[in-house]
């Protein structure tokens, strides 16, 4: 079966979902990380929050609340389509679930720029 | 649509190779007519299976062009693209000779999932009456005109990723007779469809109801499974 067969609004939440829980999970370590370095001084952890606040760093974040809004969403998505009945509007779920991150997203970006 | 078509054909079994054959294009051409020609005018020993040609039988199905399709109810001009077709043996089944898998494990996840129907007790022999809009009725109406041919089976990723997980077909089963107020068997059905190669290994990705040849949709299926077993758990009952 060819990747043909799941191109389709489904398949693409599906995917979607998938990937943003490994990149959340990829980034959970490193978050630990972060508050750890408190434990050894508040200068480090001072110093870990100046570096967060360069724009680079910032527009990677931005990119980490889309990812945390789009699992966030497609898990309510699915928790929707399959435990309040089944709906016929399915791909308005996925698109409102992808629309409500994108809001969130974007909401995230004006207010830290 | 005149012409030629170029055809390749998945021979051999799991190892094998595509072979190309010439095709004459045709008007109102099926796929299965494509089929027919190449095994009755250039290799008669294609093997596939079909047997109503009018999409009842559910025996046809294969991989068009990396789609699972029915391919006696499948027009080429549909699915050709620039005069090619692509045609291999259903994805996530065992391939016995070129087209024709073997589907002796997909009807045993039929069993597997409860989907004999057993008479409730005290049934009687008389007609059973039940009401055409009551909501069971419905809901089992949505599912019974399966087929059986493997098509959302061959499209679904968790049949591929788990061997054991039950599939769409045999699920959508359980859950038409879940619904069917004269079947007694609910419950034991119940808690052969809750384990893990059951209802909620299914990740909802619905392939299974974009290419269902009779647009159903196992998944809304499915989704009615997870939400019983859970009550059922909630209750205490599973």
């Amino acid at each position: 079966m060819s990747w043909r067969s799941r191109n389709h609004p489904n398949y693409w939440a599906f995917a979607l979902h998938r990937l943003s829980g490994l990149l959340l999970a990829l980034f959970l370590p490193l978050h630990f990380w972060a508050l750890g370095t408190a434990i050894e001084g508040e200068a480090r952890l001072a110093g870990f929050l100046r570096w967060s606040d360069e724009p680079l760093v910032k527009l990677a974040e931005v990119g980490l609340v889309v990812l945390l809004a789009a699992h966030l969403a497609g898990g309510l998505r699915l928790l929707a389509i399959e435990f309040l009945g089944w709906r016929r509007w399915q791909k308005t779920a996925v698109a409102l679930s992808a629309g409500a991150s994108f809001a969130v997203g974007l909401a995230f970006l004006l207010s830290v720029f | 649509m005149t012409g030629t078509l170029r055809v390749s054909v998945w021979r051999g079994a799991a190892a094998g190779r595509l072979v190309e054959y010439e095709v004459p294009a045709q008007e109102s051409q099926t796929v299965l007519d494509v089929v027919s020609h190449i095994q009755r005018h250039l290799d008669p020993t294609l093997s596939y299976r079909f047997a109503c040609r009018v999409g009842m039988c559910g025996s046809c199905a294969m991989s068009v062009n990396g789609v699972p399709r029915w391919t006696c109810r499948t027009h080429v001009r549909r699915v050709a693209r620039d005069g090619r077709l692509e045609l291999r043996p259903l994805a996530n089944l065992p391939v016995i000779k070129d087209l024709a898998v073997e589907m002796g494990e997909f009807f045993a996840k039929w069993t597997r999932a409860g989907g004999a129907f057993v008479p409730a007790p005290g049934l009687g022999p008389d007609f059973a009456r039940v009401a055409p809009d009551a909501p069971a009725r419905q809901a089992a109406s949505a599912g019974i005109e399966c087929i059986g041919c493997g098509v959302c089976y061959a499209a679904c990723d968790v049949v591929r990723w788990n061997e054991e997980f039950l599939g769409p077909a045999a699920l959508n089963r359980a859950w038409t007779l879940l619904n069917d107020v004269r079947d007694g068997a609910g419950a034991a059905r119940l808690g052969a469809v809750a384990g893990d190669a059951g209802c909620h290994a299914c990740h909802s990705q619905q392939s299974c109801a974009l290419h269902c040849p009779k647009h159903l949709d196992p998944t809304a299926a499915i989704a009615g499974l997870k939400r019983a077993t859970a009550m059922a758990a909630l209750r205490g009952a599973l």
